[in-house]
């Protein structure tokens, strides 16, 4: 490693570039048509009954008052859903258990958690539907509930589900409980590890439950046809998702459902899972009208995923000279209502950004009555990486070592073993460091209670099935279709590649959307994958495009094919038989298609391999007031290593928007509960996200460390921001008050209590 | 329960609707007026995506009765650029990729054109605050206030 970032130096006419988003003009408008935008004639609309109680008993429903009501035309039950039996398959982000899918979009037996699906209603209007809803009535016996996940985890805590049974642990339990699975990870030996280090710091952290706080609510309208067949119009981060989802849901084909994706509102891992689509289809069904479901901000708080709230130990040891002999962690995950919290990603990720030759990690999935979890972001890692950063940050004061330092010195590089297992290949970590050392932000001086913090991150990024096709027009234009929702300017992205690769201009080509009819299947946007996966499958598109075009050519020219090449979007002639043959234009070749062989095209589907892992390291200043235990976030500064940046203003505002997230995170947002298991805080006002006067502005440095995975060097960019700045913010608040911040949000009470407990002020 | 017969104007054209006393303007302009570019986040007047203008004043829908809107004069994200020439604050936020998931950007176009109609040379800081009530969980604000910032810095060149 040099002592400067990479720089990646191949330099394109596209790739790179800051053009206006194809789809931009309809978002600045208003017309892009998202989940609650779509009305179909004769459309009914819908509302769900939601449990009152944490924890309780269905004794029966009664829907007949509702239904007795003018203009009521359905109600659904679980009654009206298969009962899935327990089995796990690959999808989401995650594996997904049907039983729990089907379970939390509408309860069975019991209810697990406040918010709960119990019935779901259809009427003329959503006044009307709103006065249905209240009409069912639910006859509960309220249960025990457990919301903490440390009293869930205890032998007398109310059990959830009394078929869960700890998997992971030996022997396996014979009794049912709240914990539903133990992994872990080991490399080398961390007792050995433990006992050659000179200083180790050891620390239990906290974190509380934040949602991924998309501005907009789950929509979706369903019908479903006479022969069965059903159309979905939503708002989701995968089409193909909704569709196998909402089919197993309901015991239909999966060719029997079409699902239209609208522009989504932001999802960050929230829109990866079904709630009330099934739930649209099964009303359309019964009442034979199309039916339109948007859910409420409340709602959307008390049903749907939040991320996990956590319980985290990180013990770390180090020589004097600050290289690290063992770092330990434990981790505590909430799942939610059921199983599947992102424990073991935790695990994962958090010593991921270093060379550490004795490691291990011990991930607990633990459920309690709270709603299910749903990804968020590189899901599990900035719970993990709160602690570990902010250990070592804590072991660089021990040794009055500057924390950049510290980091560079165990900084993993390409050929470390990760403790997940992989050895790493290209990366560009110890690039992130160099390129924060020299970045003015790190210089900058500090007045009176303020504080500067620094924290790394990781994620690894993810492939798997994209498809791409490419039509080209007759007047040589492209069409571009992909099977993944646009969240947050990834149109552009595919445009961008598709140009360079067809050498024409970025304005010919029209990248879209298809539905599930209308292109082959995609896993879902999420895990930072369409730029790097789908975005290879257009590249791959366009090289058969390209194949096809040549063969055009040459049969234009009367030449053979192996003869012609593609340059600067023109087929050239390399045949030397002395006729002299002027390079072809896309647009010439497409003008002449029908007379070599019809339309012009070519489609993928592919399993993209190859995904680069992505770290990145921010910086934070904040100024405390030691009289409120307020913090103010006076300067932020994200690099990251993007491997390249296709549009690189799209690729810095995922890197602000993860900062601000994990920013808000860090200070403000939690889930909080009263002692009925009911959540208090159910609105954006009282569940504070970061608005615009809150932040300063967020500076970003792309470090790109090509990816020798991806044509252009793409990584997936959009989770890794969201991964340091927990224990970035964290460690400026340490550094500014002296007082080492070990729970999260750091909000003014809290921090003014932990202040005075010290003796600070 | 019977409807309101409500007549107001939306984008300097008359309309009339029927609406129920607890349908809010927001509900009346989405699902009685089809104008769904104004859009939901809350419904509680704290996500600023459904903001419009009520007789010149910055206003969250959600929080305005549809029966209220007798006679007044509303204009909406719908509105804004003449025609298909977009106004100065659209083109610059195209320019400045200031939107990801672009669901909160009707609101901030609306909310920053009744800023610069005020004050055509604001501070950071008063773009902040400005825009304090309108909530944007994709971009962390640093583009769009840089670009209702450069929108202002353009719209002063040319007046
Ligand atoms: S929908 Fe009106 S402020 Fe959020
Ligand atoms: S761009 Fe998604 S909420 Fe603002």
């Amino acid at each position: 490693m040099g002592n400067e970032p990479k720089i990646f130096t191949k330099t394109y006419k596209w790739v790179g570039t800051r053009p206006v988003r194809p789809d931009g003009v309809d978002k600045v408008m208003g017309r892009a048509a998202f989940g609650a935008d779509y009305q179909l004639p004769g459309m009914l609309f819908g509302a769900v009954v939601r449990s009152p109680h944490a924890h309780a008993r269905i004794k029966s429903i009664d829907t007949s008052a509702a239904l007795k009501l003018p203009g009521v035309h359905a109600a659904v039950t679980a009654a009206d859903f298969p009962d899935l039996p327990s089995e796990v398959s690959a999808g989401g982000e995650a594996p997904v258990n049907f039983r729990h899918v089907s379970l939390n979009v509408i309860a069975r037996d019991k209810v697990l958690y406040e918010g709960h699906a119990v019935a779901a209603v259809a009427a003329t209007s959503p006044g009307l539907a709103a006065e249905a809803a209240a009409l069912v009535t639910v006859d509960y016996e309220v249960l025990p509930h457990v919301i903490d996940v440390l009293e869930a985890m205890q032998p007398d805590a109310p059990v959830l589900h009394d078929d869960l049974y700890t998997s992971g642990v030996d022997p396996r339990p014979t009794t049912a409980s709240n914990v539903a699975a133990r992994t872990g990870f080991t490399l080398g030996d961390t007792a050995q590890g433990f006992a050659a280090a000179e200083v180790i710091v050891e620390r239990e952290f906290k974190t509380e439950a934040v949602h991924q706080g998309y501005i907009e609510p789950h929509a979706a309208v369903a019908t479903y046809a006479a022969d069965g067949m059903a159309t979905i119009w939503c708002t989701s981060q995968g089409q193909f998702m909704v569709r196998e989802f909402t089919a197993k849901l309901l015991g239909m084909d999966i060719s029997a459902i079409r699902v239209i994706p609208s522009e989504i509102g932001g999802g960050f891992g929230g829109k990866t899972t079904v709630y009330i689509e099934p739930l649209a289809v099964a009303l359309a069904k019964k009442s034979g009208r199309p039916v339109k479901l948007v859910m409420s901000r409340v709602e959307v708080f008390k049903a749907t995923g939040p991320t996990s709230g956590a319980w985290i130990k990180v013990k770390v040891g180090a020589k004097r000279d600050g290289k690290l002999t063992a770092g330990e962690m434990v981790l505590k995950y909430q799942a939610g209502a059921f199983p599947g919290s992102p424990a073991t990603l935790g695990g994962m990720t958090g010593f991921a950004p270093y060379d550490i030759e004795n490691a291990s990690a011990e991930c607990w999935d633990v459920v309690s009555n709270r709603p299910k979890c749903a990804a968020y972001r590189a899901p599990g890692a900035p719970m993990a990486a709160f602690g570990v950063e902010s250990v070592l940050d804590e072991l660089a004061q021990k040794l009055g070592m500057c924390p950049l330092e510290l980091r560079m010195k165990n900084a993993a590089k390409a050929g470390t073993r990760a403790l997940y297992g992989p050895k790493f290949l290209d990366i560009g970590y110890a690039e992130t460091l160099t390129a924060a050392q020299v970045h003015p932000h790190w210089s900058m001086p500090l007045g009176p209670h303020q504080g500067r913090g620094i924290a790394s991150g990781f994620w690894f990024n993810v492939g798997g099935p994209s498809s791409a096709a490419i039509h080209i027009n007759e007047d040589g234009t492209a069409e571009v279709v992909t099977g993944n929702p646009d969240i947050g300017g990834s149109r552009a992205s595919m445009a961008l590649m598709a140009a360079e690769v067809l050498g024409i201009d970025y304005a010919k080509v029209k990248p879209m959307i298809g539905d599930t009819g209308q292109i082959a299947y995609s896993f879902l946007t999420g895990g930072s994958r369409v730029t790097f996966a789908t975005g290879k499958a257009v590249c791959e598109a366009a090289d058969a495009t390209i194949a096809e075009l040549k063969k055009r050519a040459a049969k234009l020219w009367k030449i053979d094919g192996q003869h012609v090449e593609w340059r600067d979007g023109q087929a050239w002639s390399t045949l030397d038989d002395g006729t002299d043959r002027a390079p072809l234009p896309l647009a010439k070749i497409a003008a002449n298609a029908s007379k070599t062989g019809g339309p012009i095209s070519g489609a993928v589907s592919i399993n993209a391999a190859g995904a680069g892992p992505g770290f990145g390291t921010h910086i934070c200043d904040v100024e405390v007031d030691p009289e409120t235990g307020g913090v103010t976030v006076l300067r932020y500064t994200a690099i990251q290593d993007v491997g390249r940046a296709i549009h690189p203003a799209y690729v810095e505002g995922q890197l602000q928007g993860g900062a601000a997230q994990g920013i808000g995170w860090a200070l403000n947002e939690e889930y909080v509960y009263d002692a009925k298991g009911r959540l208090q805080n159910a609105s954006v006002l009282d569940y504070r996200m970061p608005v615009a006067s809150d932040l300063p502005m967020i500076d970003t440095v792309l470090v790109e460390v090509p990816n020798p995975g991806h044509p252009f060097g793409v990584r997936g960019v959009g989770e890794v921001p969201i991964v340091p700045p927990l224990a970035a913010v964290a460690n400026a608040v340490s550094r500014a008050t002296g007082v080492r911040i070990d729970a999260l949000p750091i909000s003014p009470p809290r921090l003014l209590k932990k202040l005075v407990d010290a003796g600070k002020v | 329960m019977a409807k309101h017969h409500v007549s107001m104007t939306v984008n300097g054209e008359p309309v009339e609707f029927l609406c129920e006393t607890q349908q809010t303007l927001l509900d009346v302009l989405r699902d009685e007026l089809e104008l769904t570019g104004t859009k939901e986040g809350c419904g509680t007047g704290d996500c600023g995506a459904c903001s419009v203008m009520l007789d010149g004043r910055l206003v969250c829908s959600c929080l305005v009765l549809g029966v209220e809107t007798e006679g007044r004069h509303i204009e909406t994200i719908e509105g804004v650029a003449q025609g298909s020439e977009l106004h100065p604050i659209q083109q610059q936020l195209l320019e400045d990729a200031a939107l990801q998931c672009g669901i909160c950007t009707p609101g901030i176009v609306v909310a920053a054109k009744a800023l610069l109609e005020q004050n055509l040379n604001p501070t950071e800081t008063e773009v902040r605050y400005w825009l304090a009530g309108n909530l944007c969980r994709c971009t962390g604000y640093d583009k769009i206030v840089r670009s209702v910032m450069n929108a202002a810095a353009k719209m002063r060149e040319e007046a």
